[in-house]
């Protein structure tokens, strides 16, 4: 196996005003791979393709590395951030409504990506336009070209959106919380949509969200992280079957069972430390069951615990154990 | 549309209407014509006399109703010093003040516009700030004392410049830029804020996430949506053509209709007086009503509905 990776991040770092959002990110996404990447809100899901596509405000303070096809994307010049951009990574977004410019009509939004990345433009892009509508499933596109952001259904959108990422035919689509903003039957919908296109095009997908289920249905490997750091990544059937970080652990025990008898859901306790207030070592261990004085210490490195599956822990034997 | 379009017409008649009653109201309260006219110390007689010729010894609600029908009739009024139609003696004057007024609005637009849009894309940068504190500066100090400063400066101790009267397109320039760099202050803060608003917006950070190079991001997708705040303001700039120059009109005795106004006023010259209003209003009115026709072209989402901001 000596694919190269895609994307290659390495130690990436991300500071607003002095506080740290990402405490050094190592992650690898292979050509065509389905990578989920799950924590709460404010763990750096977003952050870290936000930084490693340079769309983060200028007040960011971002380090370490982010390679493309051996391409280094951090401070690399505004032209070479722009073909990258659309073209070999896309993105789509939380909000579909508000994420696409609501003066423009939805089919100029996707034509601009056409225009920029194939150079098409008249007849061949509107002919493009309504060849990416129909394999997003939006029906009437001939019709529904023509009209606004806010004529549509926040699904339909959200269609437009992925129509719009696919038009510049990138190697990877990331998807930051895809249909969070939509209502369930609609979300099954989209993921059934974005899990089509992935196997018709070949290319690669990450998927930043909050919901393991979802994950677990889309993505071969998930990445779990915790306040700006990944702690465990595995393959999802291992994952979910054997998770090791008392994190992830206490992720799974939050959630319902489908099959056996009714328990009572356990939640992790406290919160989230603050960016300000991050403790020396593991930023879990204030909330770990199983945490000693060692694990102040030092921020805990990676170690191996199967094929392909890797936490975060010091304690990952006595973690197994029941509490 | 054509439903929204009648909606506001009828509207835009409706502010008329009350603008012109509101100032007949006004007018008739503060102070006798016939005093202000001919002198308090007039005898008694001759006081009656001019109160006869003009229906000034009628009821109020009868010279109302006769001053309110001429009107919808075309017919305005004379003055009572001159007994020349009221129209006639403001439409004289309507090129003077045109005269300051187009250039004044051309230089808040053009400065202010830009300048705005240059402050909000360099965010708390030294400029930013430079062009804020102008900004804050020219509209916070009223434009006739903008007006004197400029008078003493360019006027007084270089003597570049006129300080006042209407020789030539030279005495222009003081009274415009003492109207003009206000406007262009608060036209300036209110792109900036436009601006900043939109940058912020998720499509924005779509439209640099499907590769469209920074400055096209401005152009194509920032300008437009910032355009919509910044018009209802360059609207209000468009109505205030008329009256906007009274004040500096007199500081540089510029011969327009703020003049006439402030004449007019001090005369209870009725008649030009609610000439004068009827044009003002119906320049507010008329510029109100294409700014609301420009929210449809400019914001799809407002077609067919009442445009926000525009009550008056």
């Amino acid at each position: 196996m000596t694919i190269a990776p895609l994307v290659s991040i390495r130690d990436l770092r991300v500071a607003f005003h002095g506080l740290p959002a990402l405490r050094g990110i190592d992650l690898d996404v292979m050509p065509g791979e389905a990578v989920g990447l799950v924590g709460e809100s404010g763990c750096g899901k977003s952050v870290t393709w936000l930084a490693a596509l340079g769309l983060l405000p200028a007040t960011a303070v971002v380090t370490g590395s982010v390679k493309l096809d051996g391409t280094e994307l951090l401070g690399a010049a505004p032209a070479v951030l722009d073909r990258v951009r659309g073209g070999r990574v896309a993105m789509i977004f939380q909000d579909p409504a508000s994420a696409l410019n609501p003066v423009k009509r939805v089919g100029g939004q996707v034509a601009e990506a056409l225009a920029l990345h194939r150079g098409m433009t008249g007849a061949a892009a509107n002919a493009e336009v309504l060849r990416l509508f129909d394999q997003v499933g939006i029906p009437d596109a001939r019709r529904r070209v023509h009209i606004y952001p806010h004529e549509m259904s926040g699904g339909q959108n959200q269609r437009v959106m992925i129509a719009m990422a696919l038009a510049g035919q990138p190697e990877l689509l990331v998807a930051d919380e895809p249909t969070t903003a939509l209502d369930a039957t609609i979300q099954a919908q989209i993921l059934d949509l974005l899990r089509r296109l992935q196997q018709e095009t070949g290319m690669a997908l990450v998927l930043i969200s909050h919901d393991l289920g979802v994950v677990a249905e889309m993505c071969r490997r998930v990445c779990v992280m915790y306040a700006g750091r990944i702690v465990e990544q595995a393959p999802s059937d291992t994952l979910f079957a054997d998770p090791r970080h008392p994190y992830t652990r206490g992720l799974l025990a939050a959630l319902p069972d489908m099959v056996g008898p009714r328990r009572r859901l356990e939640a992790i306790p406290g919160g989230v430390p603050e960016p300000w207030n991050m403790p020396p070592g593991c930023a879990f261990a204030p909330r770990c069951g199983h945490a000693t004085a060692e694990c102040d210490a030092a921020i805990p490195g990676f170690s191996s615990v199967g094929p392909d599956h890797e936490a975060a822990c010091i304690h990952l034997e006595s973690a197994m154990a029941p509490a | 549309m054509l439903r929204f379009f009648a909606l506001r017409l009828g509207r835009a008649l409706l502010t008329i209407a009350l603008v012109v009653t509101f100032a007949f109201i006004v007018l008739r309260l503060s102070g006798d014509p016939a005093l202000m006219i001919m002198s308090p110390d007039a005898p008694p007689e001759a006081l009656a006399a001019f109160r006869q010729a003009w229906g000034l010894d009628e009821p109020i609600w009868l010279q109302y109703l006769k001053y309110f029908t001429a009107i919808l009739q075309g017919e305005l009024g004379q003055s009572m010093r001159d007994g020349r139609p009221a129209i006639q003696l403001v439409l004289e004057r309507i090129p003077a003040t045109l005269m300051l007024t187009l250039p004044a609005l051309a230089l808040k637009v053009g400065l202010g516009i830009p300048a705005g849009i240059y402050a909000a894309l360099h965010r708390n940068s030294l400029t930013d700030r430079v062009v804020m504190t102008f900004a804050v500066a020219g509209f916070t100090v009223p434009s006739f004392v903008l007006g004197l400063i400029l008078v003493l400066i360019f006027a007084v101790q270089l003597g570049w410049l006129p300080s006042g009267g209407q020789e030539s397109w030279r005495s222009a320039i003081l009274p415009v830029i003492s109207m003009g760099l206000g406007g262009a202050g608060i036209l300036a803060r209110f792109t900036r804020s436009a601006m900043l608003e939109v940058l912020g917006q998720p499509y924005i950070r779509t439209a640099s996430a499907k590769g469209v190079p920074w400055h096209a991001v401005i152009r194509k997708h920032a300008l437009p949506n910032a355009a919509i705040p910044t018009v209802t303001v360059v609207g209000f700039m468009v109505g205030s053509l008329m009256a906007g120059a009274v004040v500096v009109e007199s500081v540089f005795s510029w011969p327009g209709v703020g003049r006439l106004m402030v004449v007019a006023v001090s005369n209870r010259d009725l008649a030009v007086v609610q000439c004068i209003l009827l044009l003002v209003s119906a320049t507010m009115v008329t510029s109100n009503l294409i700014v609301d026709l420009l929210y449809g072209v400019l914001d799809p989402r407002l077609r067919g509905h009442a445009a926000p901001g525009s009550g008056h």
